[in-house]
């Protein structure tokens, strides 16, 4: 039960828990629960709504930076990746394999920010040896999403 | 110009076997569908979702390659091979893919073929009600004589054993079985299905396994009648890629069974067809290759869309069978007073939904109203009230 939930959710975090109860073919007060302790555990972080920016009147400046570190002794990449992820610019951090170490996904209200941060508080940061700076031109899939709808295919209206 | 030849008329020409067959009550009704627009349709008998793409994507593959002539007769060896090993793991069930299979275009064309295989003129072949359309037409264009055995909604719409003994004659060449069930979602139980197997064995019929909707059974797992003791040998199990693989429009599915039967099959086919697409045998490949978890996602979806359709109907007074495969409800609407085709008719041009009228699927059918759930979950809430706003006026 709880996987087809977080199935469900994954794909459509505002079903409620009618709907889900519904589809499982269980009750909404069972969804309920298990939806409360999903979320206590930790398990469920919260909901966003999947959003294409290009179409807002101003959107924000996005970019990938690279970041090629140098691990600590104790703690390894941790150490470092945190004090990243505070920045509240940084909105994913990953450790990647290849021949970075951090994939950063960072956003910001114009490029000059953005570049800025990189200089300042990137490049500058003790164990940082180099970056790479990606901004991203546009958006085509997020979260399994597409932006663009295909055109709609339509089957015959009743067959055998 | 020419001056008209009085003697020359085309519509007498037309077979008389061909000439006496009715034209398919879905069609009727499709005609009236078609007119409308913004119509919510629970008429409609393939899968909403697109093929998976990796198999789309494998087709382009094909494409380009320019793998655009024919294949053997039998279909691609490969195919035949992945058929094979599908159907062991699947299933349990053992065929050679060099004798025992043949790929076809679609189930549509294997029934086609068996049924030609096998009929002398005036054979009989038995099938249960409500069922797929093409039965009784596919019979009657082999010279045979098709024999409808009711289901009801009492037993689960699975057949009866006693009625199938009674049915059968001294003509009976063949039981032809669909479960799960288009359109009931029907499927039989182990011990149904060992007492069919026994009424075969004694009366010494084939059995023609039409198990396209063999992956979507949502209660328990799908049980061949060809794995029953004493079965795999008189069966013919046909299985296509349309339904569960999201293939309709490929074309192409296939039989197993007997090489005896499998050989006569495969005359026929090289004669009238040559063989199935090659773009949709290479696809076809890549479905049983790498498309199983693509699959399972999709059965799954319409396992919760069952799970939703059958509760608003039976809420709003309708009862219904809970299906158990495929991905249709056959809900009885004869509460309403209103005969299949007016309920549906009425629907249609009051609140815009589309569904099939029971009796299209055979005379058995009156009373009941066939709701593909072969659509989005939005849709189907939609209709539902739409449904029930229905009801209330
Ligand atoms: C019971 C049944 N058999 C056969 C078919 C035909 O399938 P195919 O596309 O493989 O020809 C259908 C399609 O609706 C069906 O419901």
């Amino acid at each position: 039960m709880k996987e087809k939930i977080l199935r469900l959710l994954r794909e459509n975090a505002r079903l409620s828990d009618e709907d889900i109860a519904e589809r499982l073919g269980t009750t909404p007060a069972k969804v309920k629960k298990t939806v409360a302790e999903l979320e206590k555990s930790g398990l469920v972080k919260g909901y966003q709504a999947l959003i294409d920016d290009s179409m807002l009147p101003e959107s924000k400046v996005k970019a990938i930076i690279s970041v090629n570190v140098r691990p600590e002794r104790e703690g390894g990449f941790d150490k470092i990746a945190r004090r990243l992820a505070r920045f509240p610019q940084v909105t994913s951090l990953y450790l990647v394999s290849g021949s970075y170490d951090l994939e950063i996904e960072i956003q910001g209200e114009t490029l000059q920010e953005i570049a800025g941060f990189v200089s300042s508080k990137l490049s500058s940061m003790d164990g940082v040896n180099s970056t790479v700076t990606h901004f991203i031109l546009k958006k085509y899939k997020e979260s399994g999403r597409f932006m663009e709808d295909d055109d709609e295919y339509k089957r015959l209206k009743i067959s055998p | 110009m020419s001056t008209k030849d009085l003697r020359f008329h085309p519509e007498a020409l037309i077979a008389g076997h061909i000439s006496a067959l009715p034209k398919s009550g879905i069609r009727d009704f499709f005609e009236l569908v078609n007119q409308m627009d913004d119509v919510i349709s629970l008429g409609i008998g393939e899968p909403d979702f697109p093929t998976p793409w990796h198999i789309r994507e494998s087709a382009i593959y094909s494409l380009e390659k320019g793998h655009t002539s024919y294949t053997s007769n039998l279909g691609l060896m490969s195919l035949r091979e992945e058929i094979s090993r599908y159907l062991s793991k699947l299933y349990d069930l053992e065929y050679c893919p060099v004798s025992q299979c043949i790929v076809t275009v679609g189930v549509s064309e294997a029934l086609d073929l068996l049924l030609r295989a096998i009929i002398n003129p005036g054979d009989e072949i038995i099938y249960h009600e409500p069922c797929y359309v093409s039965y009784s037409p596919c019979v009657r264009m082999a010279h045979g004589i098709p024999v409808a055995i009711p289901t009801f909604q009492k037993n689960h719409f699975a057949l009866d054993p006693e009625d199938l003994r009674k049915s059968v004659t001294r003509r009976t060449k063949a039981i032809l079985l669909n479960f799960p069930c288009n359109p009931t979602g029907a499927k039989l139980n182990t011990e149904q299905l060992r007492r069919i197997a026994e009424i075969a064995i004694e009366k010494n019929l084939l059995v023609i396994a039409d198990e396209i909707y063999s992956e979507l059974t949502y209660e328990g797992s799908h049980v061949s009648i060809a794995t029953v003791p004493g079965m795999y040998e008189r069966t013919v199990f046909l299985h296509g890629f349309s339904k569960a693989y999201s293939m309709t429009g490929f074309r192409v599915g296939f039989a197993c069974g007997p090489a005896s039967i499998i050989d006569a099959m495969m005359k026929i086919h090289q004669y009238s067809m040559l063989c199935a697409p090659t773009i949709a045998q290479e696809s076809a490949v890549e479905a049983l290759r790498n498309g199983h978890s693509a699959m399972l996602d999709m059965k799954e979806e319409y396992c919760e869309r069952r799970n939703v359709i059958s509760k608003h109907l039976n809420e709003m007074g309708l009862s219904c069978f809970k299906p158990e495969g495929a991905f249709y409800i056959f809900p009885n609407i004869s509460s309403t007073g209103m005969t299949s085709k007016d309920f549906a008719t009425r629907l249609l041009s009051e609140q815009n939904v589309a569904l099939v009228p029971g009796p299209a699927f055979g005379a058995c059918g009156e009373g009941y109203v066939r709701c593909s759930y072969a659509t989005s979950i939005e849709n189907i809430v939609e209709a539902m009230r739409r449904i029930k706003t229905f009801l209330r006026q």
